[in-house]
């Protein structure tokens, strides 16, 4: 459990005793939710960010445990340090929410995310596209004569590398999960 | 022990489990099994009401008059989204209530159906946890983990869902067991940080207590043992809207109110203590006022059950997540085996600062002999009541802010008022709720003519069972509040703030069978409350007030709480333009 994790029953660790004030400072976290895996589960978490005014960057769902019953949802969210832990605190409050993890600062963690691109060229440009992706390790999921599909696995930072390197190259569609990660170590 | 029997007497069997004895209600398509059901016993009691905004705040007032959960039945469609405001009322202020609403049958679920609505969709931001039940045999399951969850941890609304062929069907019925489910919130809150409370309370030289609905839903003995400390202490105690008879109005240490329309010698010691011991109250903007001055100089320390309360408007220093009752014992026992220490030579000059501030006296109003005004009614009101049986409800507005300040409630359970949402048209179902709770108990609603006629067919629901609710309406003919805040900040611009066709609420009092009560002379107001009282059945007392009569004191918007307003004098151009988009 995080230091900055609000426990029920104890919040010895709430953040604000640690930090000096309420800060301004816009910080980038990644939570991890363990939900029922129910009807309208998505729609209570994504309700509550709608409804009280938190940014979702980006949210990847899926059930990690059929016998338990149990979804996971990553959501990659941004806020002041308040925001965040409110945000934390509101998750922890719905009912069918098992368990809410901020990898962030319970870290190291890795962060994965896959993304598909298509990349429409002829000539150099199709060359160079090629090239790159070998660079950065995707993989060609499909091609014609004058198209790739480009398969992309890494943190997001990688992936906005790669999309943005192919765009003068002719990437004309981007399809991608968004984040999916794990604490590192046992 | 388990059995077969339809859903719909699987509904009715699991309320009778629950401990349920009042249901409010009304009948529709959609749930035509369920009534079948009530129709064919009598351990239920089933209220019809006129409608089902109606049925909602009756529940949440036999909630809050109980301490029990209050139990709403309405059809699909309409009826489930006439319930929304009174589900969104309870979640606000931490009421549990079960609302059960009938669906279409789960094959036309989709398909825009007579009478379909989403409800679950529309009621999941309303609820604290709402279900759809699409099969018979999860139905006694869902009906018991509901009663679990609306009454643990911090209460409030949820609403189950029942298509009308989950009613029709059979299935296996099963009685309450404890619940087993994921959510069980923790109510002991944690030694270290109550260790930390008590050290503070040791050496707080100017410590005041701020309290909220918290200690009142946490139980009688949350009550109990706040006034155990509170008076061992020797410490003053201020309450929000929400909190008051959890200390008595009569201790010795008792403040008053706190907030937006507080009392000056409250909002003072807020504002100038040196430890804040907040228990079960949430920092409401109308408690704060201008949040970066608020209570600058104090330790904060902050009782609560849910955790998202915690850090959430206002920084706290000593943060404690549990049970009102529980922490509350926690504190007098480490306090107790601490030596009981005070630093009461500071605490005693403290309270002398604060017998100061009261001699303001801030709650004074120039009295007329020619009309009532609205302070002298509830004054008068309180002196002729309050040594009855009594239950007070409200609407809301300003006969609400003045109900608070000048009527005394020395127990839990007696104030019924909407706070977080205030809504209009609260106070008179509520009424009815707690009512049927108490049948033998003088029940009165406060209210003003605008927020009582929001609500006015529930005096078929009054009359047809015979309850002698009082409807004490201040009537200024004015949406009293809305024009308080036109005059301070609108220019005086009373845009749409008055009804130009009020009915005359004796003739409608007749008209519905129950009797009517005009006052309009100060000299006649005794006599025509004891009227009132002794009238064994409904009334509606049009008391007909001061038009302009404005509440005081006030912070106003986007103020600190040392810069409150104490009469009409004071009111000129003291709402900036960054104030005035507050509401």
């Amino acid at each position: 459990m995080s230091a900055l994790h609000i426990k029920k029953g104890s919040t010895r660790h709430s953040a604000y005793n640690l930090r000096p004030t309420f800060s301004d400072v816009q910080e980038r976290h990644t939570i991890a939710v363990l939900v029922e895996n129910e009807p309208g589960v998505l729609a209570r978490v994504i309700g509550l960010f709608s409804g009280r005014g938190y940014n979702i960057e980006s949210l990847t769902v899926a059930e990690v445990d059929h016998t338990g019953h149990l979804s996971r949802i990553t959501i990659v969210t941004t806020g002041t340090p308040q925001v965040i832990e409110q945000i934390k605190a509101q998750l922890g409050r719905i009912v069918t929410v098992h368990d809410v993890h901020d990898l962030t600062v319970e870290g190291p963690s890795v962060e994965r995310e896959l993304a598909i691109i298509k990349v429409v060229g002829e000539g150099d440009k199709r060359v160079e596209a090629l090239r790159l992706a070998d660079i950065f390790r995707a993989n060609v999921v499909d091609s014609t004569l004058n198209s790739f599909i480009f398969e992309i696995t890494g943190a997001p930072d990688k992936i906005d590398a790669f999309a943005d390197l192919m765009r003068p190259l002719g990437l004309i569609e981007v399809a991608r999960t968004g984040v999916a990660a794990l604490l590192r170590g046992d | 022990m388990t059995r077969e029997m339809t859903g719909a007497k699987m509904v009715v069997q699991a309320l009778k489990d629950q401990g349920v004895d009042t249901v409010f209600g009304y009948p529709g398509g959609a749930v035509l099994p369920i009534y079948d059901e009530i129709f064919l016993q009598n351990d239920i009691r089933h209220i019809l009401v006129r409608h089902e905004q109606g049925a909602v705040h009756a529940a949440e007032g036999y909630a809050r008059a109980t301490g029990k959960p209050g139990v709403a039945l309405v059809t699909s469609g309409p009826g489930a989204t006439n319930a929304v405001t009174g589900l969104t009322d309870a979640l606000m202020d931490s009421i549990p209530i079960v609302v059960l609403t009938g669906q279409v049958p789960t094959f036309m679920i989709g398909s825009d159906a007579f009478q379909e609505a989403d409800t679950v969709g529309i009621t999941r931001p309303c609820t604290k946890h709402n279900w759809l039940v699409k099969d018979t045999d999860s139905l006694p399951g869902t009906m018991h983990e509901a009663f679990h969850v609306a009454t643990s941890g911090r209460p409030g609304p949820v609403l189950i869902d029942i298509p009308k062929d989950v009613q029709f069907a059979s299935g296996t019925y099963s009685a309450p067991k404890p619940s087993t489910s994921h959510y069980q919130p923790v109510l002991k809150g944690d030694l270290e940080e109550i260790t930390e409370l008590v050290a503070a309370m040791e050496t707080a030289k100017k410590p005041v207590f701020y309290t909220g609905g918290g200690v009142i839903n946490s139980g009688p003995a949350a009550s109990h043992l706040l006034r155990e400390l509170v008076d061992a202490t020797g410490f003053p105690i201020t309450s929000t809207l929400m909190g008051l008879g959890a200390y008595p109005a009569s201790g010795k240490n008792w403040l008053g109110m706190l907030g937006m329309h507080g009392l000056y010698e409250a909002n003072l010691a807020m504002h100038d203590c040196d430890l804040m011991i907040n228990i079960g109250a949430r920092f409401d903007d109308r408690i704060t006022g201008r949040v970066d001055a608020f209570s600058p100089n104090s330790k904060k320390a902050h009782v609560d059950i849910d955790p998202s309360s915690i850090n959430k408007v206002i920084r706290v220093d000593i943060p404690i997540v549990g049970d009102v009752a529980h922490v509350l014992e926690d504190i007098l026992k480490v306090w107790k085996s601490r030596g009981r220490k005070t630093d009461a030579a500071a605490v005693k000059s403290w309270q002398a600062q604060i017998s100061e501030w009261r001699k303001v006296n801030c709650l004074a109003f120039t009295a007329s002999e020619k009309t009532i005004k609205p302070q002298h009614a509830l004054q008068r009101l309180e002196e002729l009541t309050k040594n009855h049986d009594r239950y007070i409800c409200t609407e809301v507005g300003q006969h609400q802010m003045w109900a608070a300040q000048y009527l005394g409630f020395e127990d839990p359970n007696r104030w019924m008022t909407s706070g977080g949402l205030g809504t209009m048209g609260y106070g008179f179902p509520a009424s009815i709720g707690v009512q049927m709770a108490h049948p033998d108990a003088l029940v009165i609603n406060v209210a003003g003519e605008a927020s009582w006629l929001m609500n006015m067919q529930e005096m078929g629901t009054a009359v047809q069972y015979r309850l002698p609710v009082k409807q004490f309406i201040l009537n200024n003919e004015r949406l009293g509040m809305v024009r308080q805040w036109q005059e301070l900040l609108h220019g005086e611009r009373y845009s749409h703030s008055w009804s130009e066709a009020l009915p005359d609420f004796v003739k409608l009092a007749e008209a519905f069978g129950a009797k009517g009560i005009l006052c309009s002379d100060p000299a006649d107001l005794d006599d025509a409350i004891m009227e009132m009282i002794n009238y064994d059945g409904p009334v509606i007392f049009d008391c007909l007030v001061e038009k302009h009569e404005n509440c005081f004191p006030m912070i106003p918007s986007g103020k600190a709480h040392n810069e409150m307003l104490l009469g009409e004098a004071e009111t000129q151009g003291v709402i900036d333009s960054k104030g005035s988009v507050l509401v």
